[in-house]
């Protein structure tokens, strides 16, 4: 079909600039002299990148942050593998009710799932506590791992792994090291996924931490909203720096385009 | 070539459907019967089986103002998303290979970004001082500043930001189901580039847009963290009411009944696009 | 004047020239096959033509008019692609209507159009129906009538047959031809099934390599085929390496093996030749008299027709008859081959393909 007239391409080129002012105008402050948010920055110094160092609470929530993907991710995905291999390879009763089910976390409004979190963590003594974040967060990353590996078990080749048995494995060698390795990077993909969308939360996160489990995006929330020094615009670069570098991540493993967009490559 | 082996699917989709039913289910639940309890001041949260929650929201104008600002504010982002990303999507579309990876980076790559450091960067261009009225004021269109801090305009135009990007995917998603010749077919039957995408590309893209609406108009509504820090003090959506009951005024069971609205209203909005839409077009997309 | 004039069209895309050097003529109203193998470039030519692609090189003329600057929706071309390409959102008669809705044709004469056109490709009363509730011939049928309701000087078919089944695809290669005939119009098809380009056409022109081999009629094409790829390509055919030479009263001789046939069949030639004699115009022989001995690999029977692969000292040679009750030849049988002088073609020696 046609190329792109002008005209569409200075839409693109509009819409493009639009996408990237607010980070582009976050990393410009991040980067002023003065002790106020001015942009354009009158200079250029790393002031405030210094003063992460002297805010022992931002580098300990970004390890809270580290930590609490990591682990909510991994657990996500412990369970979603199989659950993945169950609901693409078999046909049963309620296959479509369990969808429905994991992928809830995506259409309940997370102010909803928020305040419930909340409410049983409290009831059950977890308020507030690392293992409840844990495990409220595996629930919202779920569906993110669950959609990519349904996509790479229902792709797969099953006859491999018949040959495998036939040849004399056992049903589980066979999936060890046959249909694991296959469904791998879609597992892998998951993974960095839940990871990223972990450390981002903030909506539900915001309920159910406490001062001393404090999340990255939850200070640097609660700090935006009380203060308005340029520390909260360094911190902000950090994280955009951070989620560059795992954004190259994914896309060795994976493939960005086909993350978000699901293989609509038209090549 | 699905096998029919019950027992082993039960057995490996079991510890995630314990973990929904014990940390998905039951808290929903939980919240839902909290919706009818009762709150005092000094009494503190009672259990009951009271409806005056629900009363207070349905009859309260301060709250039906929340709501239709809520609603309005979604309604504005889904259209201008709507209008924004589908002419984007299908510029991509016929974009060339290389110029496309990139674009589709700065597109979808601040999905990956915290929304607390995007809502920032908002707030910093959208303040008094802020960039949008010193380059609209520097080139003499307006004589003040626009007022768009705290306001549901600067609530908007962030959220169509943080938004879009679904839009786009979705439209994308829809346009690489259609026939490329289809194009090529009214070309050669005389259409213009302007008619080809009116009657051709935009219906087929249809399904699209209205998925990508939908997805668009929840996370709209339900929106905490940009009304939180754009909105302020005194422009309140529904998410950011019900962190107030719960975490300021501790009215838990009132910020459980708007929550619950909320989510009917969500759902209200899932279940009419299922039924209306997704049948009419069934007939014509299969 | 021809109605379509192609001269020298060449289309790069880097190195690689799909198309190299394209020159035909077309005459009003004639059925003309571009014919070849995938690869050879009768895709990238038809592009060309109806405003797709822009020429790297070369000029196209419909009816006298340089038509390079003109886009694409200006060309007043019909077109039916391969995937048929009909407007899922719109039904049958909106298809068919489109091209007349473009040209402004008040409603009244566009409604009436189109009902003709339905009738042309028998569709009529099916005008309400969305395409996905159609068959794939039905939504060929609408994708022809859409092309012809406005009335194109030219209309383009791109393999618009092969997503059918087989015996739909005869049927509807019959009614393409009625309805082409009845609508007089200028057509270019453009296939890799030989027996579709010789059943629909006027003219076909064997494609190989992004260049024309050879343009003539079905039958002439089939007998006096050009080059070794077009006899290959058009229905299947013997080669055996042979010489010739002038013999007496301007008659040549082809020897090879230990057999010389004379034949004054053109063209003259001497030195070495290809010699391809058509499986159905081969015999098999009485002892003694036959051009060729070998014995018979296998005889495959095809319902009308008997088909034997006979190993001689040239090769496996193809010999097919008509079923005429009993099969002529059993697999192990000693057989002689022999065929009419007439019958034979002479080609040039070097093997322009496999």
């Amino acid at each position: 079909m046609s190329r792109n007239g002008p005209l569409a391409l200075a839409f693109n080129a509009l819409f493009v600039t639009f996408m990237l002012a607010p980070l582009a105008v976050v990393v410009a402050v991040s980067l002023t002299p003065t002790g106020y948010l001015e942009f354009p920055p009158s200079g250029l110094s790393l002031r405030w990148f210094r003063a992460i160092l002297d805010n022992p609470d931002f580098i300990a929530a970004f390890w809270t942050s580290l930590y609490l993907g990591i682990a909510s991710a991994t657990l996500a995905t412990l369970v979603a593998v199989p659950a993945g291999l169950a609901i693409g390879r078999y046909r049963f009763a309620g296959r479509g009710a369990l969808v429905g089910l994991f992928m809830s976390p995506l259409t309940v409004p997370s102010i909803v799932l928020g305040i419930s979190f909340l409410r049983f963590l409290t009831t059950i003594g977890l308020s507030g506590t690392f293992v409840g974040l844990v495990a409220c967060h595996a629930i919202i990353v779920m569906p993110y791992v669950l959609r990519l590996v349904l996509a790479a078990v229902v792709g797969l080749d099953r006859d491999a792994e018949k040959a495998a048995v036939s040849l004399g494995a056992s049903s589980f060698t066979a999936f060890r090291r046959v249909t694991l390795p296959m469904i791998l990077p879609g597992v892998a993909g998951g993974w960095v996924l839940a990871f990223i969308t972990s450390f981002d939360e903030v909506t539900v996160t915001v309920f159910i931490v406490n001062p001393s489990t404090l999340t990255l995006p939850v200070r640097l929330f609660a700090h935006i909203t009380q203060t308005t020094d340029p520390l909260v615009a360094s911190i902000s670069t950090m994280i955009i720096l951070f989620t560059v570098l795992l954004l190259f991540l994914l896309e060795r493993f994976y493939g960005l385009e086909r993350l978000l967009v699901g293989g609509g490559g038209r090549e | 070539m699905a096998e029919t082996n019950p027992r082993a699917a039960y057995l490996l989709s079991a510890p995630a459907l314990a973990l929904f039913l014990a940390l998905i289910v039951a808290p929903l639940v939980m919240t839902f019967l909290l919706s009818f309890y009762v709150f005092g001041f000094y009494t503190g949260i009672e259990p009951a089986f009271d409806l005056k929650n629900y009363a207070d929201v349905l009859s309260d104008g301060y709250f039906h103002e929340i709501f239709a600002r809520t609603f309005l504010i979604a309604l504005a982002v889904t259209a201008i998303a709507a209008v924004l990303g589908t002419p984007e999507a299908y510029i991509l579309y016929r974009m060339r290979s290389a110029w496309r990876s990139l674009i589709l980076l700065a597109i979808l790559g601040p999905l990956l970004i915290s929304v607390v450091v995007r809502t920032l960067g908002w707030a910093i261009l959208i303040g008094n001082k802020g960039v949008i009225n010193e380059t609209l004021m520097g080139l003499g269109l307006i004589a003040s500043p626009i007022r768009l801090l705290y306001t549901s305009t600067g609530i908007v135009i962030a959220l169509v930001h943080v938004l879009v990007p679904f839009m786009v995917i979705a439209v994308w998603a829809a346009l690489h189901k259609q026939n490329p010749d289809t194009e090529r077919a009214a070309a050669s039957l005389g259409a213009g580039q302007a008619t080809i995408f009116f009657r051709i590309v935009l219906p087929q893209a249809m399904p699209g847009i209205l998925s990508g609406s939908l997805i668009v108009f929840s996370l709209a509504a339900s929106a905490f963290a940009t009304p939180a820090i754009l909105g302020g003090r005194r422009t309140k959506v529904v998410a950011t009411t019900v962190y107030d009951e719960f975490l300021n005024t501790l009215n838990w069971p009132l910020g459980a009944a708007i929550a619950m609205l909320l989510l009917v209203a969500v759902l209200v909005v899932l279940l009419s696009y299922n039924r209306f839409v997704e049948r009419r077009y069934a007939q014509v997309f299969g | 004047m021809a109605f379509l004039e192609l001269d020298g069209l060449v289309k790069r895309f880097g190195d690689v020239a799909a198309v190299d050097g394209l020159s035909l003529k077309v005459a009003q109203g004639e059925f003309v096959s571009l014919l070849g193998p995938s690869g050879c470039g009768k895709t990238t030519t038809l592009q060309m033509i109806a405003g797709f692609a822009e020429p790297s090189a070369g000029t196209i003329l419909i009816h006298g008019r340089d038509v390079a600057s003109v886009p694409a929706s200006k060309r007043g071309i019909g077109i039916v692609f391969q995937s048929y390409a009909l407007f899922p959102h719109m039904t049958v008669t909106q298809n068919v209507g489109f091209g007349l809705e473009m040209r402004k044709v008040p409603r009244p004469e566009r409604e009436r159009r189109v009902a003709e056109a339905l009738e042309l490709v028998h569709l009529g009363g099916l005008g309400q129906r969305y395409p996905r509730a159609l068959s794939g011939g039905q939504q060929q049928r609408v994708a022809l009538a859409r092309a012809l309701v406005i009335r194109p000087d030219l209309l383009l078919l791109d393999e618009p047959l092969s997503n059918l089944d087989a015996k739909l695809r005869e049927e509807m290669q019959i009614e393409l031809r009625n309805i082409q005939q009845s609508a007089g119009v200028t057509t270019i098809l453009v296939t890799h099934d030989q027996t579709e380009a010789m059943a629909l056409s006027d003219r076909i022109a064997v494609m190989h390599g992004g260049r024309i081999v050879q343009v003539a009629s079905p039958f002439e094409a089939y007998e006096f085929p050009a080059t070794d790829f077009v006899s290959s390509f058009l229905g299947k055919t013997n080669l055996i390496p042979a010489t010739a030479s002038a013999g007496a009263d301007g008659a040549t001789v082809v020897a090879f093996g230990g057999s010389r046939i004379e034949t004054s069949a053109a063209p003259a030639a001497t030195g070495p030749v290809l010699l391809s004699i058509r499986p159905e115009k081969v015999r098999f022989a009485p002892p003694g008299t036959g051009y060729v001995c070998g014995k018979v690999r296998t005889g495959v029977f095809l319902g009308n027709q008997w088909l034997y692969q006979v190993a001689s000292p040239f090769g496996d040679l193809l010999v097919v008859h008509q079923n005429t009750g009993r099969p002529e030849a059993r697999a192990g049988d000693e057989v002689e081959l022999a065929w009419d002088a007439e019958q034979m073609r002479l080609l040039p020696p070097e093997r322009t393909h496999g």
